[in-house]
C-alpha cells in the first residue's frame, strides 16, 4: 500500500512567518493603514495589517495584501534617464545620478536666478506636501500645488468654510453611534479600510444606512437603501431634505443658535457695499437680535435671539438672522420633492419619506453619553447630547462644478439636525475642526529672483484681496488658482496646469517639475491633448515647456514625455512623514501621525525623491535648505523629519519632541524621534479623553488642549458658517465695489456662484452646450482592487481588474438595442472613445459609467502590448475636456467656478453600437511606448514563493 | 465540460479494445470466431494495442504522468483507482490469452479469455461510473452513463471483432451480435439525450449562490477580467445547432449506419461481409469519437453558474 | 486515504461564516490569502503570463459579485468563494492517490502536493469550483484553511485565524469550530440564518454564508409637521417668530 495522503504531507504547524518583521505605513493607496512586513531572505515574505494601528487596526484590503507585486514589479525603473530622442519617442539615455542632479540645478538655478514663477512644480498623490510645498515657496515660485484640485477640493473648501472640517479626509461618522447614515457618492479612495470597519459596525448595531449613489457597487451595494440618484443633482435633492425639515418643522433651533451663525445678523442693503456682509459691532463681533435686548454680540452667553424677522439696527441699518435668508430659500418652491424629482431621477415621496426617517432618527431618538463636558461659556454639562443621524460624502459630490455648494448645502442639512460632532452624527478628525477660514490667505503676490516666498502657497483666501490676481484681474499663478476664475482654490489646479503653459497664459513657463502624476495619461481630463501640449513646439522648433522633469518610481506613461526622470524608490524603500502639517492620520479620538522606513533596499539605482529634493534645495541655495555656510542643512529625509522645524517647536511629525521625547505637538526636535516611532509601529497618537471627545466646536477643554498642542491658533468657538461671508465679498466685488474686481468676462461669473448659501444650478459643462444629443451622465469610479495607475504593473491586482467595460442600465439598453458585450461608442462632445457595455441593474437609467484608470497605453508599465489594458481597458478619460465649452473670452477650465475642482462627472455622453469589424479593440490607441533601456524582461510565469515549505 | 482529446481518444479506443477482447474471451470458447492462432493473436492484439494506447493517451491528461502508478491505491473509495486497478490486472489474463491462443495451449486460453473477458466488462464498468458518479455535471450523473459506456465498448468491440473475423470469413455471430448492439447503443443515446434535455438544471444562479429570495440573480462581474483554469475545464460551452449537427452525426454515422453495414454483411457474408465490417467499425470508431466529445462539450458543471453562465440561457 | 475518517460526535469541524451582508467586494481576502500561501504550505500559487495577455494565476479564494432583484428594490452582493471543507467532499473520494484527504481531527480539506498526479478528476468532483490545478507543477492545490497559520505558534494566538479572515476589513469573515453548537460561528449562522450552498447535493459543506439582511423598516411614518400648523399660517418661517430659543 502506497503512502497515505494524511499521514505523509509534510505541514510544517508552527514555521516563523519570516525571519525578520518591520512595520510601516501601507502607500498601496493613500489610506495611510499601519502594515506589519514580514521579510524572509530579505525578500518579502507577508504583508499584514498592524493590529495596533489607530487607522486599520489589524486589517488590509485588497490592494494592501497585493504589495509584494508593487514591489517586485518589472516596471520599476532603474537608473535616472535622459531623453535623447525627440519628447514621447521613448528614446533614453541611463546617466548617473551626479549627472541628473547636475542637468536639474542648472535648469532650476537659472530660473530661480531670472524668474522663479517660471517653474512649475506639481506632485500627484504625494503624501509629503508639507515638503514639497514648503520646498517650492523656498525657490520662490507660486506654482505649486498638488493633485488635490482634481480630487477633493470642493469637499475640502466647502466643508472648511462651513465647518471648519470636512468629510473625506478630514471627518467621520461616529461610528460607534450612529443609528442612521446617509453617504453621498462615497466610493473607494481614502479612507478605504475605516469606511469598511465602520461600516460593518454600523450594520451589526442595526443602523440603517443609506447610499446616495447613481451606481450601486461596493459601499452602496450593502446599504439598506440604494437612492440611484443621476449626477450632479445631489445638491437638489439635499436642498428638497432640508425644504422638507424646515416645512415641517424638524429643526434643531437651540443647536443653531449655539453653535452657528443662524442667528447673526445680515446686512440688507441691496447694491451697498455691505450688502450681505454681517452686521457687527465696533469690535468688530457680529450681532444677532435678542428677544429683549435687540442688537448685542452674538457670543453673549444668555442670548435668545430671534431667528425669523426684519430689524433696523441703530444705525438705520435693516438686517434679518442668516437663519431667515437661508430658510426662506430653502422653502422656495424650487426646492420642493416634486420640483426636484425628476431632475434628480427620485420619486418626491421617497424625498419625502428620507427626510421624515432623517428626523425621526434625530428629533425622536436622540443619543445621550452620560460624559460631563464644559462648553466656551463656561457651563458645565451633565451630558452629551446628540443626534445620531451621520453624514459621510466623497468624491460623487466633488467631481462637479456644482460640488462646491452642494457640499455646504450638506453642512446645512447637518446643522439643522444638529448632527455636527454630536454623538451620533458626523465628527470632526483631529487636528479638525479648524477656524473658519483656518488661516490667513496664500503666498505668492510677489515673486522675486533668489527669494523666497514667505507663508503657504496654498492657503485661505478671506475676501478678494487674498486673490493671486494682477492689477487688471488676470491670474498670478499658472494653473489660475486663487484667481477670480477660481477664487477658492486652496489645493490648486494641477488639471490646467500643462493646458495653460502651452498657450502661455498667463506667462511662459521654463520648467514643469512633477512628482508621481501620470499627467499623460488617466490624470489627465483628455490624455492626448495634454500629451500635444507636452509636445508642443513653437516656430524656432523648440519646446513651449523647456524642460520636463518627472520623478514616478515606475514606467507609466507620462515617462517618455519628460527630458529627464529621476527613478523614486517603491513605499518599501523610503522613509516618509504623514505629517500633522500635510494630511496626518488623525481621527475623531485624537491627533496622530505616521512614517514610513525603509523595510527593503532598492536593488536598482534609484533614489527617495524626498533625498532628492532635499539634496536639490542645497545645490540651490534655498536658505531653509543650507546653513549659514552653504553646506546642506539636511543629509536626507529623515534628518529633515527630524530636524526641520515649521515654527518654533513645530515640525513634521508631532510625536516624542523635546529633547527628551515626552513633548505632544510642539517641543523642540528631539534626535531619537524616529526610533520612538519605529519602536511603536511607525505611528504617533494621542487620544483625547472622554470630556473633549465632541462639540469640538465650542468644547472648552479640546479647544484650550487644541491650542496647547499647536492644532489651533487660539482656543475661540468655531461658528458654524450657514452664510458665508467670504463669498458673499467675492460677490460684492463682482457687483462693483472694493478696490480688487473681477474682469468684466468674469463678473457675472463671481456674482452668481459666490452666492453666500449654497444653491444648486446645472453642472457648468451641461449649461454651456446643447445636451440634447448627449443624454447620458458618464462617471467613473476607482475599483476597490486597484489605485490609480498603480495596479496594472501589479500581477496580482491585474488579474482582478485587466480590462474594463462601460456599465449600463439593461433596462435602458434594451430600449436602446444595445446588448451585453456589445462595442459601443462612447462619445461626448470632445470626442469619442470605443468600449465594450456590460449591462446592470443598480445604475441611475440616465448614467453609464466604469472603472477609472484600468484602461493603459499599449507598451507602458512593462506589459505587453497585447495586453488586455491596452487592447480592451479604456479612459473616459479620452471624452472629457479640459476646459469648457466654447465660448466668448478666454477659456475656461471645466471645474467648479469657486474651487477650481476639476469637473471629472459633469460629462455627457451618447452610446450607439460599433460596426462589426470595429469590435475587440479598443480606441484611441495611441502608439506603442518603448520602455526604457536596461529594464528587466517581464517573466512569463510567475511562481512567487519566499521561503515557503515546498518550493 | 473541455472535451480534452487524450480522454476522447483514451475512452473510445480503450472501450473498444475492452469491448473486443470480451467478445473474443467470450465467444472463442463457444466456436463463435475462427479458432486459429493467426485470428487470436490479431484479435487480442489489437484489443491490447487500443488499451494500452488508450491508456497512454490518458496519461497525457495527467500534470505529473511519472506518478500515475499512484492511481492504483484508492481502489476502495475511487473510481479511477479502480479503473486503474482494473485495467492492469486484466492486463495478466489477457496476457496469458494471448500467449496461450499463440501458443495453442486451449486448456489455458479458454479461462484467460474468460478472464479477460470478466476483466475488461469490469474495467469499462469502472470508467462508467467516474463519470456517473459526478454529481456536479448532471448530464454524467445519469443512470444511463454507465450501461452506455458498457454498452458502446461492447458495441464497437463486437464490430471490430466482426471486422476480423470477416477477414477470416467468419464474421456472422459477431456481425449480429454487432447490430444489434449497434441498435441497442442507438436506442439508448436518443434516450439518454432525450433525458438529459428534460431534466433541469442541478443549480440555477439563485439556489447556487442562495440569493434567490431576493430575486433573479445576474452576475455583475467576475473574480478575475481574464479566463481561468475553471472556466476553461468546466464552463466549456457548444452551440445549440452544432450540437445537433453532432448528435445526428454520432447516432446516424455511430451508431445506425454500422448497424445498418453489420447486417449487410451478414447478408453478403465471406469477404466483402468483412470490408463491410471493417466500414461499419471505421464508422463505429468515428461515431464514438463524436459521441464522446459531445459527451463532454454538452456537460454542464455546476462551478460555471457562478461564472454567470447558466446551462441554459 | 481518500476514504473520508469516520464521523465522530463532536468533532471538530473548521470553517468560515462569510458575511454577505457587510462584504463590500474588496479582495483583500483573496490578495491575502495568495500572498500568505503563494510561500506558505501549498507554495507556489504561480501566475501564468503576468505582464502581458491572458494573465491568470492559483487563487485560493475568488470574488465574485451578483445583482440580486431587479432596479431599486434589488441588491449588489459581493461573494467570496473558497474552499467549503465540506463534510462529505467527492474531490476527496474521486482522488486515486490518496493526495486529497479529509483531516479526521478538524476537518479541513487538504492535498498533499507530494501524491498528486494531477488527473483533476477532484475538480471536476467539487461543484463550487474550489479545486485550483497548478499547471506549472502538475498538482492540483486548494485553500487550506491556512492550516500554517492557525495552529502557528509563532503567531499571536488572535491572530491564528485564516489570512482572508485576519485582513478582511468589512469584518465578513468568520472562523471557528462549525461542530460546536456554542461556537461564536455556530451562533452566529443560527442568529442570521446562515446556509450551505447547494445543499442538494449533498456535499454538506461545513462554511455557511450569511444573506443579505433584508432593509431595516423604515419606522418613520410619512412627513408630519413637529408642531402642527395653525391653518391660517402658510408660511413656515411665520413659526418661528415666536420661538424662544436659547443657548
Amino acid at each position: 500500500m502506497p503512502d497515505d495522503g494524511a499521514a505523509t504531507d509534510r505541514i510544517i504547524y508552527s514555521a516563523p512567518i519570516g525571519d525578520e518583521v518591520k512595520t510601516t505605513t501601507c502607500y498601496m493607496c493613500a489610506c495611510r493603514c499601519g502594515i506589519r512586513v514580514h521579510l524572509k531572505d530579505g525578500r518579502v515574505r507577508y504583508i499584514e495589517g498592524n493590529p495596533d494601528h489607530p487607522v486599520n487596526k489589524g486589517v488590509l484590503c485588497g490592494k494592501g495584501s497585493a504589495g509584494i507585486m508593487t514591489q517586485y514589479s518589472p516596471a520599476r525603473l532603474q537608473a535616472p534617464l535622459k531623453r535623447v530622442g525627440p519628447r514621447g519617442s521613448g528614446e533614453y539615455a541611463e546617466i548617473s545620478w551626479d549627472e541628473a542632479m547636475e542637468i536639474a540645478t542648472g535648469w532650476l538655478k537659472h530660473v530661480r536666478e531670472t524668474d522663479p514663477k517660471r517653474l512649475a512644480f506639481f506632485t500627484g498623490r504625494d503624501q509629503s506636501q508639507s515638503l514639497t510645498g514648503f520646498w517650492a515657496a523656498q525657490f520662490g515660485t507660486p506654482n505649486f500645488a498638488a493633485h488635490g484640485g482634481f480630487c477633493s477640493v470642493n469637499m475640502a473648501a466647502g466643508g472648511l468654510y462651513t465647518i471648519g472640517g470636512s468629510f473625506w479626509e478630514f471627518g467621520e461618522p461616529d461610528w460607534e453611534h450612529a443609528k442612521y447614515l446617509m453617504i453621498f457618492g462615497v466610493a473607494e479612495d481614502h479612507d478605504s479600510n475605516p469606511i469598511k470597519t465602520g461600516l460593518a459596525a454600523l450594520k451589526k448595531r442595526g443602523a440603517k444606512v443609506v447610499s446616495v449613489n447613481p451606481v450601486r457597487t461596493g459601499y452602496s451595494a450593502v446599504a439598506d437603501e440604494w437612492v440611484g440618484i443621476r449626477p450632479g443633482t445631489d445638491g437638489l435633492f439635499v436642498m428638497a431634505l432640508i425644504h422638507e425639515l424646515i416645512r415641517t418643522d424638524r429643526v434643531d433651533g437651540e443647536f443653531l443658535v449655539r453653535y452657528t451663525n443662524a442667528p447673526w445678523l445680515v446686512v440688507r442693503n441691496p447694491g451697498g457695499a455691505d450688502d450681505g456682509l454681517f452686521a457687527r459691532d465696533a469690535d468688530g463681533k457680529p450681532l444677532a437680535w435678542d428677544r429683549a435686548r435687540g442688537a448685542i454680540p452674538a457670543e453673549t452667553v444668555d442670548l435668545s435671539p430671534v431667528l425669523v424677522g426684519e430689524f433696523t439696527l441703530p444705525d438705520g441699518r435693516r438686517v434679518q438672522p442668516a437663519f431667515h435668508l437661508m430658510a426662506e430659500r430653502y422653502l422656495g418652491a424650487e426646492y420642493a420633492p416634486e420640483a426636484v424629482a425628476e431632475r434628480c431621477g427620485l420619486a418626491a415621496d421617497r424625498i419625502r419619506r428620507l427626510a421624515a426617517e432623517v428626523a425621526d432618527v434625530a428629533f425622536n431618538q436622540p443619543l445621550t453619553l452620560d460624559i460631563p463636558w464644559t462648553d466656551v461659556w463656561g457651563r458645565k454639562h451633565e451630558t452629551m447630547v446628540g443626534r445620531p443621524v451621520a453624514f459621510h460624502a466623497m468624491r460623487g459630490i466633488s467631481a462637479h462644478s456644482n460640488g462646491f455648494h452642494t457640499c455646504r448645502a450638506l453642512h446645512i442639512l447637518q446643522m439643522l439636525l444638529g448632527a455636527v460632532d454630536t454623538p451620533g452624527s458626523w465628527r470632526y478628525k483631529s487636528p479638525f475642526p479648524r477656524p473658519i477660514p483656518p488661516g490667513p490667505g496664500p503666498a505668492g503676490k510677489t515673486c522675486a529672483p533668489n527669494t523666497p516666498i514667505a507663508g503657504n502657497l496654498l492657503a485661505f483666501p478671506h475676501g478678494p484681496d487674498d486673490l493671486l490676481v494682477d492689477d487688471a484681474g488676470n491670474p498670478l499663478r499658472i494653473d489660475h488658482s486663487f484667481s477670480w476664475e477660481a477664487p477658492l482654490g486652496l489645493h490648486g489646479m494641477m488639471h490646467s496646469v500643462i493646458g495653460h503653459a502651452e498657450k502661455e497664459d498667463p506667462y511662459r513657463i521654463d520648467t514643469l517639475f512633477m512628482f508621481m502624476a501620470n499627467m499623460a495619461w488617466n490624470s489627465a481630463m483628455n490624455p492626448l491633448e495634454t500629451i500635444r501640449c507636452l509636445t508642443a513646439q513653437d516656430e524656432d522648433g523648440d519646446y513651449v515647456i523647456p524642460h520636463v522633469i518627472y520623478s514616478d518610481a515606475y514606467f507609466s506613461e507620462t515617462v517618455p514625455y519628460a527630458d529627464l526622470i529621476l527613478p523614486d524608490t517603491t513605499y518599501l524603500e523610503r522613509w516618509d512623514a504623514i505629517s500633522i502639517l500635510d494630511r496626518p492620520i488623525g481621527s475623531s479620538h485624537g491627533p496622530g501621525d505616521a512614517i514610513r522606513q525603509p523595510v527593503v533596499k532598492p536593488d536598482r539605482d534609484v533614489r527617495p525623491f524626498q533625498d532628492v529634493l532635499i539634496e536639490l534645495g542645497a545645490r540651490l541655495g534655498l536658505p531653509a535648505f543650507v546653513k549659514e555656510d552653504g553646506s546642506p542643512r539636511f543629509k536626507d529625509y529623515p534628518d529633515y523629519i527630524v530636524n526641520h522645524e515649521r515654527t518654533p517647536g513645530v515640525g513634521p511629525l508631532a510625536g516624542w519632541r523635546g529633547a527628551d521625547g515626552t513633548k505632544k505637538g510642539v517641543g523642540e526636535p528631539n534626535p531619537d524621534q524616529l526610533r520612538r516611532y519605529i519602536e511603536n509601529g511607525c505611528f504617533w497618537r494621542h487620544h483625547l479623553s472622554p470630556e473633549e471627545s465632541y462639540f469640538k466646536h465650542a468644547n472648552a477643554t479640546y479647544l484650550a488642549n487644541a491650542k496647547a498642542m499647536g492644532m489651533m491658533g487660539n482656543a475661540n468657538q468655531v461658528v458654524l458658517q450657514i452664510w458665508s461671508e467670504p463669498l458673499q465679498k467675492f460677490r460684492l466685488a463682482a457687483e462693483g465695489h472694493g478696490a480688487k474686481q473681477p474682469p468684466e468676462h468674469l463678473r457675472e461669473r463671481v456674482r452668481s456662484y459666490c452666492d453666500p448659501l449654497p444653491f444648486w444650478y446645472a453642472p457648468l459643462e451641461q449649461q454651456a452646450h446643447d445636451t440634447e444629443p448627449y443624454p447620458l451622465s458618464a462617471v467613473t469610479q476607482r475599483p476597490m482592487a486597484m489605485y490609480h495607475s498603480w495596479g496594472s504593473m501589479n500581477a496580482w491586482l491585474r488579474q482582478i481588474h485587466g480590462s474594463n467595460k462601460l456599465y449600463m442600465s439593461r433596462a435602458r439598453a434594451e430600449t436602446e438595442g444595445l446588448a451585453q458585450d456589445d462595442w459601443v461608442w462612447v462619445e461626448s462632445r470632445n470626442g469619442r472613445v470605443k468600449a465594450q457595455l456590460s449591462l446592470m441593474e443598480g445604475v441611475n437609467r440616465d448614467t453609464v459609467w466604469t472603472w477609472n484608470a484600468i484602461g493603459k497605453r499599449a507598451g507602458a508599465w512593462m506589459l505587453s502590448p497585447g495586453a488586455a489594458e491596452a487592447q480592451r481597458g479604456f479612459l473616459l478619460n479620452h471624452v472629457i475636456s479640459e476646459w469648457l465649452p466654447a465660448q466668448t473670452g478666454p477659456r475656461l477650465a471645466n471645474a467648479d467656478p469657486v474651487t477650481g475642482q476639476a469637473a471629472w462627472y459633469d460629462l455627457r455622453v451618447k452610446v450607439t453600437k460599433c460596426a462589426p469589424e470595429e469590435a475587440g479593440v479598443t480606441d484611441p490607441f495611441p502608439t506603442m511606448l518603448d520602455p526604457p533601456p536596461h529594464m528587466p524582461e517581464p517573466p512569463d510565469m510567475l511562481r512567487y514563493n519566499a521561503g515557503g515549505q515546498k518550493p | 465540460m473541455n472535451p480534452a482529446p487524450s480522454i476522447i481518444f483514451f475512452t473510445v479506443a480503450s472501450g473498444a479494445g475492452y469491448g473486443l477482447l470480451f467478445w473474443l474471451g467470450l465467444l472463442r470458447p463457444l466456436g463463435q470466431v475462427p479458432q486459429g492462432a493467426g485470428f487470436g493473436a490479431a484479435a487480442c492484439g489489437l484489443a491490447l494495442v487500443l488499451i494500452m494506447f488508450g491508456l497512454l493517451s490518458s496519461t497525457a491528461h495527467l500534470g505529473r504522468p511519472e506518478r500515475a502508478w499512484r492511481a492504483l491505491s484508492q481502489w476502495r473509495s475511487s473510481w479511477l483507482s479502480r479503473e486503474g486497478v482494473a485495467a492492469v490486472a486484466t492486463f495478466a489474463p489477457a496476457g496469458l490469452f494471448f500467449i496461450a491462443m499463440i501458443g495453442g495451449d486451449e486448456g489455458l486460453a479458454r479461462p484467460m479469455g474468460l478472464l479477460s473477458a470478466a476483466g475488461a466488462a469490469v474495467t469499462v464498468y469502472c470508467t462508467g461510473m467516474i463519470y456517473a458518479s459526478l454529481k456536479p455535471i448532471r448530464q454524467w450523473h445519469h443512470p444511463l452513463v454507465t450501461p452506455g459506456y458498457l454498452l458502446f465498448g461492447a458495441f464497437s468491440g463486437a464490430a471490430l471483432l466482426a471486422m476480423l473475423a470477416g477477414f477470416w470469413g467468419q464474421a456472422a455471430t459477431p456481425a449480429a451480435i454487432a447490430a444489434v448492439l449497434g441498435a441497442l447503443a442507438f436506442a439508448l443515446k436518443r434516450a439518454y439525450w432525450a433525458s438529459v434535455d428534460a431534466t433541469p438544471p442541478v443549480a440555477t444562479a439563485e439556489s447556487a449562490t442562495g440569493l434567490g429570495f431576493i430575486g433573479k440573480v445576474r452576475p455583475l462581474d467576475p473574480p478575475h477580467t481574464e479566463t481561468n483554469y475553471l472556466l476553461r475545464e468546466m464552463a466549456f460551452r457548444i452551440g445549440r445547432a452544432h450540437a445537433k449537427r453532432l448528435r445526428g452525426i454520432a447516432s446516424l454515422a455511430g451508431f445506425a449506419a454500422p448497424t445498418v453495414l453489420l447486417l449487410l454483411a451478414l447478408l453478403v457474408g465471406g469477404v466483402p461481409g468483412g470490408i463491410l465490417a471493417l466500414a461499419a467499425a471505421a464508422l463505429a470508431l468515428a461515431g464514438l469519437l463524436a459521441e464522446r466529445w459531445l459527451m463532454f462539450a454538452e456537460a454542464t458543471h455546476t462551478v460555471a453558474i457562478y461564472y454567470g453562465m447558466p446551462e441554459r440561457g | 486515504m481518500t476514504s473520508l475518517p469516520e464521523p465522530k460526535a463532536g468533532a471538530k469541524k473548521l470553517g468560515l461564516v462569510i458575511d454577505l451582508d457587510t462584504c463590500v467586494g474588496c479582495h483583500a481576502c483573496a490578495t491575502n490569502c495568495k500572498e500568505w500561501n503563494t510561500s506558505g504550505h501549498m507554495a507556489p500559487l504561480p501566475d501564468r503570463h503576468p505582464y502581458s495577455a491572458g494573465q491568470e494565476g492559483v487563487w485560493f479564494n475568488r470574488v465574485h459579485s451578483y445583482e440580486a432583484g431587479e432596479g431599486e428594490e434589488g441588491r449588489t452582493v459581493h461573494f467570496p468563494r473558497s474552499c467549503l471543507h465540506c463534510e462529505t467532499p467527492a474531490c476527496v473520494t474521486v482522488c486515486p492517490t490518496g493526495a486529497s484527504y479529509k483531516r479526521a481531527e478538524d476537518g479541513i480539506v487538504l492535498v498533499n502536493t507530494d501524491m498528486c498526479i494531477g488527473c483533476q478528476l477532484c475538480a471536476w468532483a467539487c461543484p463550487y469550483g474550489a479545486r485550483e490545478f497548478d499547471d506549472d507543477a502538475g498538482v492540483m492545490k486548494k485553500c487550506t484553511l491556512c492550516v500554517d497559520r492557525i495552529y502557528n505558534e509563532t503567531i499571536p494566538e488572535d491572530r491564528r485565524v485564516p489570512a482572508c479572515v485576519s485582513t478582511c476589513p468589512a469584518n465578513a469573515r468568520h472562523f471557528g469550530d462549525l461542530g460546536d453548537p456554542d461556537s461564536a460561528v455556530s451562533k452566529l449562522v443560527a442568529e442570521r440564518g446562515g446556509y450551505e450552498l447547494m445543499p442538494e447535493l449533498g456535499y454538506k459543506p461545513v462554511n455557511r454564508y450569511l444573506p443579505p439582511r433584508r432593509a431595516p423598516k423604515a419606522d418613520a411614518g410619512p412627513a408630519k409637521e413637529a408642531s402642527p400648523l395653525p391653518s391660517q399660517i402658510t408660511n413656515p418661517l411665520l413659526r418661528w417668530v415666536d420661538k424662544v430659543l436659547s443657548r
